[in-house]
């Protein structure tokens, strides 16, 4: 059991949090740490940590099992860091509840299983105090497990936002603060004037981190001069771009960062109530963000009178409805207000008249964690890093066709092949990269002959994509661009709101126009026009929902323009992919004849006896791909 | 406790404020899985706002549902790290193992089977949850398993 938590009214408190913290985050006693996000626990988590503390205590040992959350090495899940005193963190790769069980009798009898140990560590980087949180003295020496810093995976990354994801347990305030968490929030409501805060915003070059790259600080500086009272401020945590999940990742694994961060924000730009405004397909982040608000007012960190500075701010955590619309700032506020998601004019903007018509900063789950360390290490040394326009690091969630898919925090300006190559791993099965698409459905695919752009908003912009919240999926041979399109304006053309006419029935026809070319019945005046309607709905389009609609669109034009003329002058699908332009069929000369095609096989298309070669019926046939998964001869052939 | 009573229960003061219009409708639909018509009047009427407005709200938004839904909610991921794996493919399996044509509910309320954007776990996809628990990896010969898992006693017997 956890103990009551105290008031923290002061640098002393805070100090006495700290250490306790400590006693837990870097213990005397041996402790094993389960990575359990929402992808370790898909990944089976919650199985693996039972079995831990079944044997802990069958075998009556002074162990301590504990949750963490996720440190991006997503490929790894479920991963089990082991924390002996004195000693190097050791992290293990896609545990079992039977490994992690043959794991603890090992630890019992000082045996340490290197052979399932993927990495180590002497210590975690803190970047807000600019010190360490330190395991071991020692460098690591535990046979062949390569240390954290050597990886390829971690190399590049300077990990800000995520400095705590995957290193603490997130339901602990105390570790929180044992990472110099609240001491940016102590720092700013006893030292520094609102201005200087706003000043500090400003010199970083933090721009946010939802997409469009507005300017952190100009923001700021527009909602400090509203008169008007009282003033809201927002955190957008409606990640809806499919393919990003950083910010479910630091609402789950850190989510007293978001609040700290809010609360200086908050303090800076004279704001009274807070909003945390999150997806409903997010459940643990709710539970997460709504426990450490808990948390936060029992030690009074939230409430009145925040560290005796007489300000008062109030969080509460509202929950969205399932609409990617929503994202949209003022979208969002309609939602908060109990209302339909749909966008409105600007101006005026929320900061000049948002929720309730009163001044409102919206910013990004991302953009309000960076703000404890700009705020305690200075607007400056954050600007160091990244490029001309854009400052800092960003969180990117590199999934898809990918040998490693992983989240990571690497400085502005690093290029996409070094993302996608040294981070990632390249492409896996022997196959050819063809795309990297960025942006959610707002952005667009980036081809091989461009990775070498230096990542920052302008430069993904200038190639047809955008920055976005930070997904990236990697696409291969095997996959189909004009199917991508086509995937993409079926998803905007549900997630359109319906407003504006254009979008509506632009994106309608642009589905129907791009469906009827995946199934071969398109002509080359289809292209003419889906790129005439792309420009329509772009220049038409009230918000940035179909501003930027038709990129997916246009970027595969632009840049697989031959993909789509095989579709409509040979009716061919290169990669193999649109139902209608293929066929299944079985090589004979690889078939052993095992049979597994014909049990898997759910329209019994499928003949031939066991031990002899079997044939496709190409009239029964649905084109499910159950055969293709299963032969193990790769007898079956997609033509 | 009969279904007004309960409405009510939700209900509670909230209707005081119309920013409680869409957590009270998400309360009434993970109550009866389904936004039932006699609590869109009954909220209508608390809120003192026309009906028409309570069901735009409700018709808006992709987490309501005015059909009553299964026993066992079972979301397909089709954002694009899942769609780029195979996601559809899922889909159309999940959708053939429980003789449904399309998305939507089974004849016995046991399943209601939906795509969905985006569950956040797009290293694990393919990704499907199934209630509370999410399933990565997948591929189409372990949906029937999974699947299995759910059904009823006596019909995963059979």
């Amino acid at each position: 059991m956890r103990a009551p938590p105290t008031r923290i009214a002061n640098l002393t408190d805070l100090l006495h949090a700290a250490a306790r913290g400590r006693k837990t985050l870097v213990p005397k006693y041996p402790k094993i740490l389960v990575g359990m996000a929402s992808c370790g626990l898909a990944a089976g988590a919650d199985e693996v940590y039972e079995a831990i503390q079944e044997e802990i205590a069958r075998l009556q040992l002074p162990y301590v099992v504990a949750s963490t959350g996720c440190v991006g090495w997503c490929s790894q899940e479920p991963l089990v860091d082991v924390c002996l005193p004195h000693k190097p963190r050791i992290t293990y790769g896609r545990m079992d509840p039977h490994k992690a069980r043959q794991l603890v009798q090992g630890l019992r009898d000082g045996q340490l299983k290197s052979e399932w140990a993927i990495g180590l560590l002497t210590g975690h980087d803190e970047p807000v105090a600019r010190t360490r949180t330190r395991y071991s003295k020692l460098s690591a020496h535990v046979d062949g497990v390569p240390r954290y810093e050597d990886l390829d995976l971690f190399r590049h990354q300077v990990r800000l936002v995520t400095r705590n994801c995957g290193v603490i347990d997130p339901a602990s305030l105390d570790e929180y603060i044992a990472r110099s968490g609240y001491f940016a929030l102590h720092w700013a409501l006893t030292a520094m004037r609102p201005e200087e805060i706003i000043k500090e915003v400003v010199g970083s070059g933090l721009r946010g981190r939802g997409g469009a790259g507005f300017p952190t600080g100009k923001k700021w500086e527009v909602m400090r001069r509203q008169p008007a009272t009282p003033k809201y401020i927002i955190c957008n945590a409606d990640e809806g771009d499919p393919g990003a999940y950083m910010d479910r990742a630091v609402l789950e694994g850190d989510p007293h960062t978001v609040l700290e961060g809010m609360t200086i924000g908050a303090y800076a730009m004279g704001a009274s109530e807070g909003v945390i405004y999150v997806r409903e397909e997010y459940p643990l982040a709710v539970k997460r963000m709504l426990e450490a608000i808990a948390q936060a007012e029992s030690a009074g960190l939230l409430g009145d009178n925040i560290f005796h500075s007489g300000f008062n701010f109030r969080i509460r955590v509202v929950r969205g409805a399932g609409a990617f619309v929503c994202g949209e700032e003022t979208a969002l506020i309609a939602s908060v207000e109990g209302r339909v998601g749909e966008p409105r004019q600007r101006p005026p903007y929320p900061a000049q008249s948002g929720l309730g018509g009163k001044p409102t900063c919206i910013n990004n789950v991302e953009t309000w964690a960076n703000i404890p360390v700009i705020v305690m290490r200075g607007g400056d040394w954050y600007a160091r890093m990244g490029t001309k326009s854009s400052k800092g690091t960003k969180v990117f969630c590199l999934v898809g066709a990918i040998k490693n898919p992983t989240l990571i925090e690497v400085p502005m300006g690093i290029t996409l092949r070094q993302i996608v190559y040294e981070i990632g791993g390249g492409v896996p099965q022997g196959r050819k990269f063809k795309a990297i698409q960025t942006g959610g459905p707002s952005g667009g695919c980036i081809p091989e002959s461009m990775l070498d752009l230096e990542v920052d908003y302008e430069s993904l912009t200038q190639a047809g994509a955008i920055m976005g919240s930070g997904g990236m999926i990697v696409m291969d041979s095997s996959t189909c661009m004009v199917d991508i399109a086509r995937y993409f304006l079926t998803f905007l053309a549900d997630e359109s709101c319906g407003k504006c006419f254009s979008c509506r029935k632009g994106l309608q026809r642009m589905r129907q126009i791009v469906t009827r070319i995946t199934e071969g019945r398109g002509s080359e005046a289809d292209l003419e026009l889906i790129e005439d309607l792309g420009w329509m709905v772009r220049e038409t389009s009230l918000c940035g929902l179909g501003q930027t609609a038709p990129n997916p669109v246009l970027s595969t034009l632009r840049y697989f323009r031959d993909e789509y003329l095989a579709h409509v002058r040979e009716k061919r699908c290169p990669a193999k992919v649109c139902k209608e332009l293929i066929t299944y069929r079985i090589e004979p000369t690889l078939c052993d004849g095992c049979g597994a095609c014909v049990r898997v096989c759910t329209s019994a298309a499928i003949l031939g006896e066991k031990k002899k070669t079997h044939t496709i019926d190409n009239a029964r046939c649905i084109k499910c791909g159950s055969c293709l998964e299963v032969c193990q001869a790769q007898a079956v052939i997609v033509e | 406790m009969s279904a007004t009573a309960d409405i009510d229960a939700i209900l509670g003061s909230r209707w005081e404020r119309a920013e409680n219009l869409i957590p009270v409708l998400q309360d009434i639909q993970s109550r009866f899985h389904y936004l039932p018509e006699a609590a869109l009047r009954a909220v209508a009427q608390r809120f003192r706002v026309p009906l028409p407005q309570v069901f735009h709200v409700a018709t808006f938004y992709n987490c309501f549902s005015l059909e009553p839904r299964g026993r066992h909610h079972v979301q397909v991921c089709l954002g694009t790290a899942c769609h780029v794996r195979g996601g559809q493919r899922i889909l159309d399996k999940v959708l053939r193992e429980l003789n449904l044509p399309a998305s939507g509910t089974t004849a016995d309320f046991e399943f209601t089977v939906e795509p969905v954007r985006c569950l956040g776990c797009c290293a694990l996809a393919p990704v499907m949850r199934v209630d509370q628990r999410t399933y990565g990896q997948l591929q189409q010969s372990r949906v029937p398993k999974v699947l299995k898992g759910y059904r009823k006693p006596a019909l995963a017997t059979a």
